[in-house]
């Protein structure tokens, strides 16, 4: 059983205990525990449950490459399922529960699954559930659901209480991974002078040295990480951080890290994730490197862990996995496990050696230590299932007759190293097959590249291939002065340290034990831990023809666990390999993807959550909106009032009261949100000549004009009245919805088409309140605020002026969406409120009506005006809106012109505008279309056209609507039908569009 | 072919699966084919699938540079659905989904088609208009769709939020045969049926140039020789410009990466799919448990598969909204494709200007749902020289301004 040792452990505190709870069970641990180590220190072997057979799961490394070591953390709101316990820092009062069973951990029934194992090889699923038909849906895949997916579901209406934030920052050298090559390149970097940022994914310096031992300059390596991060910390122009990844690389040297600020310790005040965007000129990659299992039967069983976290746990931790551990290995660092287990006092019945030729000097410091080491043998099978019991042992060479049996309680098996070069194949880094070491390591040659084709990522130290203490810090010195030079530092003249360790002897590369074992035994030696994958689900994808490594891997599921194969895929493809008779590097790897290890959610949204997930625009009278208790609408980024319901009016009638007072005596609309955009300069009036359908140049200052404008393809974008204010100077209104759009379509043109324009657009929006008074008593109102003459011969119809109102300045253009006597006027934002409350005052006498959208909507539809977005949906030319008479006929060109030509556009049977009647006076649903005889091709019901808008008419007292039918303005009269959704049928009948005042008198008094 | 069933797995059980065929074969080119197929997506793969079983045409090629549903077809998050506006779309993309019910069957492989639903929710009163009208247009086009309440959303998925302080649900459009199916399992099933009809499936062989006498076609230089054909297919998603290029005409076509997501897997949460178009975030659950996430596409063009963070964080900060339980999932993988735009988002298929040359391409950003309407039109479109399913996705429509404009109704098309 897996135990605390009575001494060790450098990196935690014995004097601090540490309660926490797993399966509800109450454990302790020690502070600087992982949950991991905690976990096993109370003799907790087997942790979870596969994904796919159920089988027992027990820890099997020690880090971010722990595929079975996950929990649910927490609970309620803060509950987090899939974390990694090798990566979980331990702290009081932590909550966990294992994951993918049910009842529980040891009594598991989907376990049953590993009985028929034999039936659900990989992609099973694709070969069968296919009958009957109905099947998959209703019985097949909620069964498959059920029993996929590992952790916990966060209850459907938890709130995450935590919060996030995103930091920002520019960097020279960022060295990723505080290992000994990080800390060197880091030194090699800061000693030139250059910015750099070294961060740790760990709480911990020194990666793997400490543990693994070794001599820098003839000291103890672990001395080397003191004065390194002694002198690291004394450098300005460095800057270190723990418990921060890196993430992601992108392009241009855009990194994306990851600082888990409080997951050690929840309810630290301030944010719990900190995602870090960097932009780094140089990136050292000295994230060292992962051990790789061996393939043999049962080496998923709990107890069989790689050998480097044995030895981790031993001696970071002073916990021991078993009393008698077996090592298995093809390469001399295993023997380093054996070694550190002797000398803690614990037995090590065996060392088997698949190499014939055995071990180095660490083989010869093992057998003076009285340790059994058989070479050229494999394990031909583990004994025991909810743990180790023992192993058979067979020759490497054969078939997996068993020689012996040695009892044991664990299994510390080493494959190799794999270098991490997911940071450096992020961003198209290339990797090279090295033979030798086994293992695939950065092709220096190919590197990702930037802008100009320089080369951004280093590789340094393990990441790149370099596992001897000397040649790692020879590799990581020159990375870090690479660094430093292509950021234009000049490194001093130092040499760098040497390291030095024992010799080792070559790997040679086993990726299955033993070499000829059978398909039986092969069907219990696992790739996956976590989805499953054994060494016969890789050949049979090979033997159907899936030979791509990216076909082997969606096959069989390898390597798409949540460690995302940092343990299987080199296993993996050198079976596939093997099977397919090629050698590794013919096979390839599978595309490496950010992140590096997962990151939450919560991260990536950072602060934008809640109110702040989008800014809200608020015009300066959105206070006065929401005291009356308006109810809005989302428009654009603004929230507009879409009426003032009062006391317990429904909207409807909310919308009713506020047409009918405005038609009859006043109204008010805080139009501020209208796009208000000032086009300057002396090419002001050809530019704009050229955006809109109309001829604008001839506009005089002091007029208004009713303006078109069409995208490229000639399809109507936006409309608004264009004021001019002098010769140069124009300002565009906008739809509220268009006028960013509008804004950059302008900027487009006269950045890439009429750079040489002496054009000017700003855009003025939120510098302007604007107030639509509207209705008979308009003129009356802003009369009796005094200050400027607003009578009909000075300031007609379409005309603007400056002047002052109440002794506010102001401008007010007479124009009206509504068909009333309507003036907007325009004031200083800073004034727009006090304005507002003026015309209150000065209106109460006339009943003054504030309206919302909707209101505003059904007059413009009485009136018969398009609105864009109604009308309009990109597919609608001004022609077919009979707005033939805002396209200038007299221009050579605007934009949309020769679009408008083409003979689609010109088609006599497109659709164009009328005005609909439902015969029964009510109102048309939103979105019918009109049928029309038979069906097409396709056997759709022909249709001939379709309502754009409908309302119930309070001035009418009616349904309204606006419609395009195929040839509709000669067809009046007629009678169209347009069938519901329910079932029900409406019939209307076409009609001129304008409802209300057909001839403008209210509009022009 | 041996079929696939259950019994097939417990036979060759007995004997640990050691008696499985290939899948598809893997051949030499031969000389010459009546048809050549240039990209073996989904789309590639279906035209020659439908060639063979609707038209008789057997003797024909797919020649894929890479390994087979490699492109978009193993990239997207496949979204199946019907519910577009435009008659010309809804009619191809519901042939589409129709096949899609039997396609297990069909192609004896099960690609794990669920039509689990799918809905498009309505955040603002201008998309609650556009749902209503897609509803009403949907409902002459044959195609099932309902604008539902917002208590019906919650009903349906229970971790949305209905009322968040910024965009609230207003209700959504519904289809309920709407789904997902598995993405490699729909290239893979085809591959398989075309082998099995005897085609050639010839991966690894890149198409280098087309050759033409007399503005005809005659074949394509490949990585792997020359090949011979009567008539050429060009299905090749985001490389169209590309290989139209060497065909010697030009596209109205430009390439941009389009990214996704997935969380790690937790237990089932989320029955349906749910597209967020005001927010730009769709989510669903796979059958594996993880929750797949998209959003819209990147806003510059390129050819490398992948894409800028920014995009990610837009689309996360969406969902985290809109699904505030998923704030403490986490990302698991991103991954971006190439995708073909055209200048109205809808795809071309379509004769060329070189005689015996066709192409289906612009599929975009939500292709994977058409594959088998799109094989089944493109085949007869080459078979026969027209099909009432691709009629109106001709290429000259540019020329005529005749487009199919879908971003009318939503913003995000998946
Ligand atoms: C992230 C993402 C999410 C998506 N989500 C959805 C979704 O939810 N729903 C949906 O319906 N659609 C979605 N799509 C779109 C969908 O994936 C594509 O529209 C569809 O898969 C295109 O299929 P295809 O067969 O045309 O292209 P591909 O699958 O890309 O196939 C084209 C093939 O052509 C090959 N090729 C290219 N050049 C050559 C050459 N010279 N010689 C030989 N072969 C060549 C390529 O290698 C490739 O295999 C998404 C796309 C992406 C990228």
């Amino acid at each position: 059983m897996s135990t605390r040792l009575a001494t060790g452990g450098r990196l935690v505190n014995r004097a601090q205990k540490m309660n926490f709870t797993f399966n509800g069970e109450r454990l302790s641990g020690h502070a600087g525990d992982t949950l991991a180590s905690a976990l096993l220190a109370n003799g907790k072997m087997m942790v979870g449950r596969s994904f796919k057979y159920h089988r027992p799961r027990g820890v099997v490394a020690s880090g971010a490459e722990e595929p079975n070591a996950l929990v649910n953390l927490g609970t309620g709101n803060r509950l987090e399922p899939n974390q990694r316990a090798t990566t979980t820092e331990l702290f009081e009062g932590l909550a966990a529960t294992s994951q993918n069973h049910w009842p529980s951990l040891e009594f598991d029934i989907g376990a049953v699954n590993t009985y028929f194992s034999r039936f659900l090889p990989a992609g099973f699923y694709y070969k069968m559930f296919m009958y009957p038909r109905a099947f998959w849906k209703h019985v097949y895949e909620p069964f498959i659901r059920q029993s996929a997916g590992l952790g916990r579901a966060p209850e459907a209406h938890s709130r995450d209480e935590d919060t996030y934030e995103h930091f920002y920052a520019y960097i020279d050298v960022l060295v990723i991974g505080g290992g000994i090559a990080g800390l060197q390149a880091a030194l090699a970097a800061g000693r030139a002078g250059a910015q750099v940022l070294l961060i740790e994914q760990t709480a911990h310096w020194g990666g793997r040295t400490p543990v693994d031992g070794g001599e820098v300059d003839g000291k103890p390596a672990a001395e080397f990480v003191e004065a390194a991060l002694a002198e690291l910390r004394g450098m300005k122009n460095v800057a270190l951080r723990t418990r921060m990844m890196g993430a992601g690389v992108y392009d241009h040297g855009y990194v994306l890290a990851y600082e888990r600020m409080s997951d050690h310790a929840p309810g630290t005040p301030g944010p719990r994730h900190r995602l870090w965007r960097l932009r780094c000129k140089q990136i050292v990659t000295a994230t060292g490197a992962i051990e790789r299992p061996l393939c043999f039967a049962g080496n998923d069983v709990p107890g069989v862990l790689l050998a480097s976290a044995l030895r981790d746990y031993a001696v970071n931790y002073g916990v021991s996995i078993g009393d008698r551990t077996v090592v298995v290995t093809n390469n001399d660092d295993a023997y380093r496990t054996a070694i550190s287990m002797k000398e803690m006092g614990l037995e090590v019945p065996a060392i088997i050696d698949a190499r014939a030729g055995g071990g180095g000097a660490l083989a010869q410091q093992a057998r003076d230590l009285g340790i059994r080491v058989e070479t050229g043998k494999g394990i031909a099978k583990v004994k025991g299932t909810r743990r180790v019991e023992g192993v058979a042992i067979c020759a490497q060479a054969g078939e997996g007759a068993v020689l012996d049996e040695i009892k044991c309680d664990a299994v510390a098996m080493s494959g190799g190293w794999s270098p991490v070069v997911h940071l450096w194949s992020h961003c198209g880094g290339k990797l090279d097959w090295d033979d030798a070491q086994s293992m695939f390591r950065p092709r220096a040659s190919a590197p990702p590249t930037g802008a100009t084709g320089e080369a951004f990522v280093i590789p340094a130290g393990s990441a790149n291939g370099h596992l001897g203490l000397g040649d790692v810090l020879a590799d990581a010195d020159a990375a870090g002065r690479a660094a430093a030079q292509a950021v234009g530092a000049t490194p001093p003249k130092t040499a760098a340290p040497q390291g030095a360790g024992p010799d080792e002897a070559p790997i040679e590369p086993v990726w299955l034990m033993p070499q000829g074992v059978d398909i039986k035994l092969r069907m219990k030696a696992w790739l996956d831990f976590q989805n499953d994958v054994k060494v016969s689900d890789v050949q049979l994808a090979a033997r159907e023809g899936f030979e791509s490594v990216e076909h082997a891997k969606r096959y069989t599921t390898l390597g798409m666990a949540t460690d995302q194969g940092k343990l299987s895929n080199i296993n993996g493809l050198a079976i596939l390999s093997d099977a397919l008779g090629q050698p590794i590097p013919q096979t390839g790897t599978t595309t490496f993807r950010p992140p590096y290890t997962p990151i939450s959610m919560g991260a990536i949204a950072g602060e934008a959550r809640g109110k702040v997930f989008q800014p809200i625009r608020r015009t300066p009278i959105q206070d006065w909106h929401e005291a009356q208790g308006a109810y809005f609408e989302p428009v654009g980024h603004w929230r507009r009032p879409y009426c003032y319901p009062q006391g317990g009016e429904s909207h409807a009638q909310a919308v009713e009261r506020e047409i009918t007072q405005t038609r009859n005596s006043l109204g008010l609309l805080d139009a501020s949100t209208l796009g208000k955009l000032v086009v300057k300069g002396p090419d002001a009036a050809r530019f704009l000549d050229m955006l809109y359908t109309n001829m604008m140049s001839t506009l005089k200052p002091g007029r208004c004009r009713y303006g078109l404008m069409c995208s490229e393809n000639g399809f109507l974008m936006d409309d608004g009245v264009v004021a001019r204010i002098d010769d140069e100077t124009f300002l565009c209104h906008t739809t509220t919805g268009g006028a960013e759009r509008i804004h950059a379509h302008m900027e487009e043109w006269l950045q890439t088409e009429w750079w040489d324009w002496q054009v000017y657009v700003a855009n003025v929006t939120e510098q302007y309140a604007q107030i639509g008074v509207v209705g008979p008593n308009a003129r009356k109102v802003l009369e009796k605020l005094g200050g400027m003459d607003l009578s009909r011969e000075t300031l007609p119809f379409m005309a603007w002026a400056d002047g002052t109102l109440a002794g506010i300045g102001v401008r007010v253009f007479r124009i009206s969406f509504s068909g009333e006597l309507s003036y907007e006027i325009a004031v200083d934002a800073s004034y727009g409120r006090a304005l507002w409350d003026k015309l209150l005052a000065a209106g109460e006498e006339f009943g003054v009506m504030p309206y919302g959208t909707e209101a505003l909507h059904v007059m413009r539809a009485e009136k018969g005006f398009i609105m864009i977005g109604d009308e309009t949906d990109g597919t609608v030319i001004p022609q077919d809106l009979g707005l033939h008479w805002a396209i200038s006929k007299k221009k050579d060109d605007f934009i949309g012109k020769r679009a408008q030509e083409r003979s689609h556009m010109t088609d006599p049977d497109r659709w164009q505008l009328v005005g609909l009647e439902t015969l029964d006076g009510g109102v048309l649903p939103d979105g019918a279309y009109a049928v029309a005889e038979g069906t097409n091709a396709n056997g759709q019901r022909n249709m001939q056209g379709r309502v754009t808008s409908t309302y119930y008419s309070p001035t009418l007292k009616r349904g309204i609507a606006m419609g395009l039918v195929r040839h509709g303005p000669d067809r009046m009269g007629e009678v169209l039908e347009f069938p519901g959704t329910d079932g029900t049928t409406h019939k209307a009948r076409i009609v001129e569009p304008v409802f209300f005042d057909k001839d403008g008198e209210k509009q022009n008094v | 072919m041996k079929r696939y069933s259950v019994f097939a797995v417990a036979r060759e059980a007995a004997r640990y699966h050691t008696g499985w065929e290939r899948a598809w074969k893997s051949p030499a080119p031969k000389k010459k084919y009546d048809v050549i197929i240039i990209g073996a997506g989904g789309h590639g793969l279906a035209t020659a699938y439908y060639l063979g079983k609707n038209h008789g045409i057997r003797n024909v090629a797919i020649v894929e540079k890479g390994w087979l549903g490699g492109g978009n077809t193993g990239r997207n998050t496949t979204i199946i659905r019907s519910n577009y506006l435009q008659d010309p779309s809804a009619a191809i993309y519901e042939k589409a989904r129709s096949l899609y019910e039997t396609m297990s069957q069909d192609l004896n492989y099960n690609v794990m088609y669920s039509p689990r639903g799918v809905m498009m929710l309505a955040q603002t009163e201008h998309e609650v208009r556009g749902y209503l009208r897609t509803a009403h247009a949907n409902a002459l086009q044959g195609v099932d769709t309902r604008f539902i309440q917002p208590d019906e959303v919650k009903k349906l998925v229970p971790i949305i939020n209905l009322d968040g302080p910024r965009y609230p649900v207003l209700g959504a459009l519904w289809q309920a045969r709407a789904g997902t199916a598995r993405h490699d399992a729909v290239a893979w099933g085809y591959a398989r049926a075309c082998s099995d009809m005897g085609m050639d499936v010839i991966q690894q062989c890149e198409v280098t140039s087309i050759r033409q006498t007399g503005g005809k076609v005659t074949g394509v230089d490949t990585t792997k020789g020359s090949i011979d054909c009567d008539k050429l297919g060009i299905v090749v998603a985001g490389h169209s410009g590309v290989v139209a290029d060497m065909a010697g005409f030009r596209l109205p076509i430009e390439s941009v990466a389009l990214q996704a997501l997935v969380s790690e897997p937790i237990k089932p949460c989320m029955d349906v799919v749910v597209m967020a178009n005001t927010v730009h975030g769709y989510m669903s659950q796979s059958d594996k448990g993880e929750m797949v996430i998209g959003g819209g596409a990147d806003g510059y063009n390129n050819y490398t598969q992948r894409g800028s963070f920014h995009h990610i964080e837009e689309t996360v900060r969406a969902l985290v909204e809109t699904f505030p339980m998923i704030s403490r999932l986490k990302m698991l993988r991103q991954w971006g494709g190439i995708v073909d735009m055209t200048g109205d988002r809808s795809p071309i298929l379509s004769k060329t200007p070189l005689e015996g040359c066709f192409i289906n391409c612009g599929w975009g950003t939500g292709g994977f749902k058409a594959i088998p309407g799109s094989g089944w039109g493109m085949a007869e479109l080459m078979a026969k020289g027209q099909s009432p399913l691709t009629d109106e996705f001709s290429l000259y429509r540019f020329r005529e301004g005749k487009f199919i404009d879908e971003s009318v109704a939503a913003g995000v098309a998946h």
